[in-house]
């Protein structure tokens, strides 16, 4: 067992994990903060994608101990006083979700994508977003809700 | 959204869903996200083994590790009944053998489960699972459904000589032959369609929680259809009363087909939570859910193509080889029959048609419904030889298409195929559409000048038809079509005594938005505020039996039996307000939520009125029951026909043979439309998996029944960057079924769009002299098909 | 999904880490981004008992530039290389293949040793790495060495690399005027790694190509050198026919894999049409 010290979505958690524990699992089992998702088990369909330190990882490819004294921002953690980030925003003004079962780790992958590249073409949207797999939009929506998010946290107009 | 910016009429309108909020917070509750005091953790031990005779299995270690509860092998088990098979091919004898919950005596396919271990966590009961020792007598493999009918092939199961579970057929074979044999022209080729993995990205799972004060158990499951694993559970594997056992489907992560079915987690979970006396868990891997849960298409086929030189399509002569796995899913040999063999004709008049179609055991997971299911294949096939045909007789396939059309005032349309007739259709409005949308004509001109520079550009047309609304009993539920009972849908409607309504349906959602879609139908029909309307489902517990969501069959099934639940409240609701306004009954009309004599519209009462009024209940008409509480079970009289055309346009790298899907052009006809918004995002998933199936996607075993395509970093479901944006339009051809008009979306885009691209790519590839190729176009397959026309000219 | 049980060390220094390997020998495994061994890990195809957490030694991060050197932290993720000035300036070849390895969350963790030391056949970085005569920088017990590129990859998943070695940093030169690189992929739809990759090197000397290498990964068991097409455009003006002619004598001695997404003919094939697009853009660039 390795004690931990990890803060989630702002609040801090000590813990005693063994070794091999996931990132994803120890968030889902240990902290209860189920909305980071568990889709494949080869890092290819991004339902886990959290922010650690400030980058989008995959959490499912990172044990917990690695986390250890590090900032971990989850889906839980994006919306700010009851107010959805944009992305949330986008994504239900432009039916970016059916299912929702991707929804947290595409939102998650979006936000570090917008990071890095804050006016992406609807191209960049698409690369950026490569690492996560969606079964039921074909990713139109999605497209257009990153580009929506990305309009609004630019202080510019939504997109039609 | 509040009650300012609603518009009046919500049918018609893109709603935002009320199902959203809770899953962009992270604040779905699916299945892995329940935890129960107590709960264990399962982790299967399955066959490394395509075909193999158990000779021992050794469960001693996994017995003795720390945090390990119990251990179970198959001979536990022998008091569950194995899994039924609810769908047989109707007609015709089935060589019925499902799988047990676990395997006894011999292992068919990879993947088959072989021991059973119960854990304190996930962790234990994986390594536990690494400890039991047990010994495998191989025995001789097939995975191919044409060699399975051979001579000498590897047999699986006693009853089934040859591996054939059935043999059906549908139309006229004599005069498909004859119509063959007459023909000026004739096109033949093999079709493969290949076999897919549906890969909803949720897996599926099961928790079972068992009462021994009274014998009741509660199952949380991934599933499509809870009322019917209720039934096929205890009615058929485990023998006990239904009542004793409740079933919930939690939000589901997608479904695609693959959720519709019984599979044996749902069983042992309960099982072994009654043994230990302790809710069980089990949620797959997505290694798990690639080897054992059911696969799709997977046919291999020869058709044959007859017609003239003027374009007229005289005949189809169709003999299918469809694999259907190592054991029978739930309601795997309807597929390829009913969803398949009754529509290979597509939208087309053709006039002797006739298809044959073998069912066939194999060493692999087993096949079932998978997103169109029958469907795609038809069109895919048809599709592909109209094409095929347009090219040999060196015609246009758009006007091929033209030609050969069911023409608008042919509906109702019998296609001879033992189908109930075509509900409504305007085709060739369709092609149209489509064809301007893309700019055909111009599209000709640019691919003539590409090709001068070397460029090879090529557009694909697909008109397709489709079947919706699977569900009327005197057609399904006849014996003929195997099914056995129609697969009517219920929904209970009440208006609450504060005017609030309730609605609980045997439709669930796992990503169609039905609650918002039903609540706008509900909410314009009863004129209440949508925000007034809850949409209850998903729980045997509470929700009247419905058959479940599939087969796009939850608006035009499901969604008709709130529609008339709430005719019956509205109904109901004249009666109470004539009494209490003391007017005539039949001098009522009910309007934008109130209920006024005619004529005298301000003498009115309000559904909260006469919901107050229904519940206090001590002043209702004579003999009246209280409460505004209306109970359907919609039987409707035909299946709907969505139909459409969609149009891809490709560029091939011929020194590569990367395929780049440069347009994709979909008009989509579903009768009307309740929710543009939904209706959209329907076809645009369906139009992924299409193009995933023409440009990516295939499951692969090798000769040892070894899945090679057993990840995702091998099966190759398209990311973001893999797909074009989606041009969507829609005609607009009421369906007659319903009053409703409606028909279906939800597997449209995939029944539409495989032919769209492949017919794209091979139209890319004609100066190079290829005719056919086999799906999926990656980019080896494209250069060989390359490569093999050059040598063959 | 769930990696069978290990001992858990987080070094902190590379000597740490050398005496961890050195005290568990063939039972240990280091890990850096973790997204070669995690995934293996998960599928229990890789057990082993111990593994040594490298991602947090702060001698292997940081990119230097040095001259005409660029110095880069074995620690250094691709995402860390993408963005480098530096890196894009001098080397930008390399900024490209790292820039387009798997996703962007892979690129968050990954790194540039960690790839190295792997040896995938499938991996990217190879083949740039063999492209551009880089140096990969080693501490062992016995100190520090350096490993010519062209000596790194030795088979499948196998490397010059001791086990009890750990790679501290790669050496990249930084390109200059009349010198040119780029990477050419076929990429695996799924799994994003190369079916075929072709990273190319030229150099020109008055109008005459004066030095090429080619690097091949993702076709065969191990990223290998094209000397026959190296030979072939060294001389020549680098014209579209000096292209053709070395991209057509790319393509031996490679053991070529054979798979459902590629079988070895085409990958054949796709060696000799992917050099050619890697040398016509190597070729662009160093012409400037």
């Amino acid at each position: 067992m390795a004690t931990i010290t990890v803060t989630v979505n702002g609040k801090s958690y000590t813990s005693d994990v063994e070794p091999r524990m996931l990132l994803v699992h120890y968030l889902r089992e240990h902290l209860n903060l189920t909305g980071t998702h568990i889709g494949c088990d080869t890092s290819q369909c991004g339902a886990c994608v959290v922010l650690v330190d400030g980058v989008s990882v995959k959490s499912c490819t990172m044990l917990a101990v690695q986390a250890d004294g590090a900032n971990v921002l989850t889906i839980e953690g994006l919306a700010q006083n009851g107010q959805l980030h944009p992305l949330q925003e986008g994504f239900w003004e432009c039916h970016g979700l059916q299912c929702g079962y991707c929804t947290p780790g595409m939102i998650m992958a979006a936000y570090d994508l917008l990071q890095q590249n804050p006016n992406p073409t609807d191209e960049e949207v698409r690369h950026g977003l490569e690492g996560n797999l969606c079964r039921c939009t074909g990713y139109h929506n999605i497209v257009r809700a990153v580009q929506y998010a990305a309009a609004k946290m630019r202080g510019e107009a939504v997109p039609a | 959204m509040t009650a300012e910016t609603m518009p009046t009429k919500l049918v018609g309108q893109a709603i935002k869903r009320r199902e959203d909020p809770q899953l962009i917070t992270g604040q779905g509750s699916f299945l892995d996200d329940i935890k129960l005091p107590g709960m264990t953790h399962a982790c299967v031990l399955r066959s490394p083994y395509a075909h193999a005779k158990i000779k021992s299995i050794d469960t001693s270690k996994a017995k003795a590790h720390p945090g390990v509860v119990a251990v179970f092998t198959g001979e536990d088990m022998l008091d569950l009944n194995p899994l039924p098979c609810a769908w047989q091919a109707g007609r015709v004898k089935n060589n019925v053998n499902t799988p047990r919950v676990l395997a006894v005596g011999e292992v068919h396919f990879v993947g088959d489960p072989v021991a059973l271990v119960i854990a304190e966590d996930r962790y234990i009961a994986r390594d536990a699972c690494d400890l039991i020792e047990v010994e495998y007598e191989p025995l001789p493999v097939v995975v191919d459904a044409k060699k399975a009918t051979e001579p000498g092939a590897p047999q699986l199961h006693e009853n089934a000589p040859n591996n054939i579970v059935m043999e059906w057929e549908a139309g006229d074979k004599a005069k498909a032959d004859a119509a063959i044999a007459a023909a000026e022209v004739v096109v033949r080729e093999q079709i493969i369609n290949q076999r897919l993995i549906p890969t909803p990205m949720e897996t599926r799972g099961s928790i079972a929680r068992y009462e021994p004060a009274t014998g009741e158990f509660t199952l949380w499951t991934t599933s499509q259809a809870p009322h019917v694993m209720r039934l096929v559970l205890t009615a058929f594997v485990f023998g006990i009363p239904e009542t004793k056992l409740r079933v919930i489907s939690p939000n589901v992560g997608g479904g695609f087909g693959q959720k519709i079915f019984c599979y044996n987690d749902m069983a042992f979970t309960m099982w072994a939570a009654r043994k230990i006396g302790r809710p069980v868990k089990f949620v797959e891997d997505r290694s798990e859910n690639y080897k054992y849960s059911t696969h799709g298409r997977d046919h291999i086929t020869d058709v044959e193509l007859a017609g003239n030189r003027d374009g007229t399509i005289t005949g189809l002569r169709v003999t299918t080889y469809a694999n259907l796995g190592a054991y029978l899913s739930t309601i795997a040999p309807g597929i390829p029959t009913t969803l398949y063999g009754r529509i290979i004709t597509g939208a087309y008049r053709i006039p002797a048609a006739y298809v044959k179609v073998y069912g066939v055991y194999t060493n692999t997971a087993m096949v079932d419904a998978y997103r169109g299911a029958g469907r795609p294949e038809a069109s895919y096939l048809i599709e592909r030889m109209v094409d095929r045909f347009a090219a040999e007789i060196g015609m246009d396939p758009a006007e091929v298409r033209r030609k050969n059309f069911i023409p608008p005032d042919a509906f109702p349309y019998d296609n001879g195929l033992g189908l109930l007739p075509y509900d409504s259709g305007n085709y060739e409005a369709a092609l149209n559409k489509a064809l301007e949308i893309v700019g055909y004509a111009e599209f000709r001109k640019q691919q003539e000048e590409a090709r001068k520079q070397g460029k090879y550009l090529g557009i694909g047309i697909s008109s397709y038809v489709e079947i919706c609304g699977v569900a009327p009993s005197k057609w399904i539920g006849l014996p003929g079509e195997g099914w056995g009972a129609g697969l009517w849908e219920s929904a209970n409607v009440r208006v609450h005594l504060t005017g609030k309504v309730v609605v609980t349906t045997g439709s669930l959602p796992h990503g169609q938005g039905v609650e918002t879609t039903f609540a706008q139908i509900v909410a314009d029909e009863l004129g209440v505020p949508y925000d007034d309307v809850v949409i209850e489902h998903s729980d045997t517990a509470g929700t009247p039996f419905g058959y479940g969501t599939y087969g796009s069959r939850s608006l035009a099934v499901g969604g008709m039996a709130v529609y008339r639940s709430v005719a019956k409240i509205k109904e109901k609701a004249k009666k109470i307000a004539a009494h209490m306004l003391e007017a005539n009954p039949d001098d009522m009309v009910y309007e934008n939520g109130r209920v006024y004599v005619k004529g005298s519209p301000d003498r009115f009462k309000t559904l909260a009125e006469i919901a107050l009024q229904a519940s206090v209940a001590y002043d209702l008409p004579e003999g009246m029951e209280p409460f505004l509480d209306e109970t359907t079970y919609y039987d409707p009289p035909n299946c709907t026909f969505p139909f459409g055309t969609h149009i891809a346009i490709v560029e091939v790298d011929p020194d590569t043979g990367i395929v780049d899907l440069k347009r994709y052009v979909a008009v989509d006809d579903c009768g009307n439309v309740i929710n543009p918004m939904i209706v959209d995002g329907q076809i645009h998933g369906g139009i992924a998996q299409g193009i995933a199936q023409a440009l990516y996607e295939r499951a692969v075993y090798d000769e040892n029944g070894q899945l090679v395509t057993g990840t995702l970093m091998d099966y190759a479901v398209p990311a973001a960057h893999m797909l074009p944006p989606f041009e969507t339009a829609r005609t607009v051809t009421p369906s007659p079924v319903n009053p409703l008009g409606v028909k279906g979306a939800g597997e449209a885009g995939t029944i539409a769009s495989a032919q769209a691209v492949m017919n794209a790519v091979i139209d890319a590839l004609s100066p190079f002299g290829v005719k056919h190729m086999q799906m999926p176009a990656t980019p080896e397959n494209v250069w060989k098909a390359i490569r093999a026309a050059q040598a063959a000219s | 999904m769930i990696p069978a049980p290990f001992q858990y060390y987080a070094a902190k220094t590379v000597n740490e880490a050398i005496g961890l390997l050195q005290q568990h020998g063939e039972d240990a495994k280091l890990l850096a981004g973790g997204h070669s061994l995690l995934p293996a890990l998960k599928l229990r195809l890789a057990q082993p008992a111990v593994l040594i957490d490298i991602s947090r030694v702060s001698e292997l991060k940081g990119i230097t530039s040095n001259g005409d050197r660029l110095v880069i932290g074995a620690g250094s993720t691709y995402y860390e290389i993408a963005r480098n000035e530096a890196v894009r300036a001098g080397c930008p070849v390399l900024a490209e293949c790292v820039g387009q390895i798997g996703d962007i969350q892979v690129r968050n963790r990954g790194t540039i040793g960690g790839s190295l030391a792997h040896a995938d056949p499938a991996a990217d970085p190879p083949a740039v790495a063999l492209a551009l005569g880089a140096t990969i920088n080693v501490m062992g017990p016995n100190g520090a060495r350096s490993i010519a590129a062209d000596n790194m990859f030795v088979g499948m998943l196998t490397t010059a690399l001791s086990s009890d070695e750990v790679i501290t940093s790669v050496t990249f030169p930084i390109l200059g005027k009349g010198e040119g690189a780029a990477y050419a992929k076929l990429r695996h739809p799924a799994s994003r790694y190369a079916i075929v990759g072709v990273a190319a090197y030229v150099k020109f000397d008055n109008g005459t190509v004066s030095a090429c290498r080619i690097g091949v990964t993702g076709a065969g068991s191990v990223a290998v050198r094209q000397p026959a097409a190296e030979a072939a455009l060294v001389g020549t003006s680098g014209d579209d026919a000096a292209i053709a002619a070395a991209a057509n004598a790319a393509g031996d001695g490679i053991d070529y894999l054979g798979d459902i997404h590629a079988s070895a003919e085409y990958r054949q094939a796709m060696v000799k049409v992917f050099t050619r697009r890697a040398l016509t853009e190597a070729v662009r660039r160093a012409r400037g």
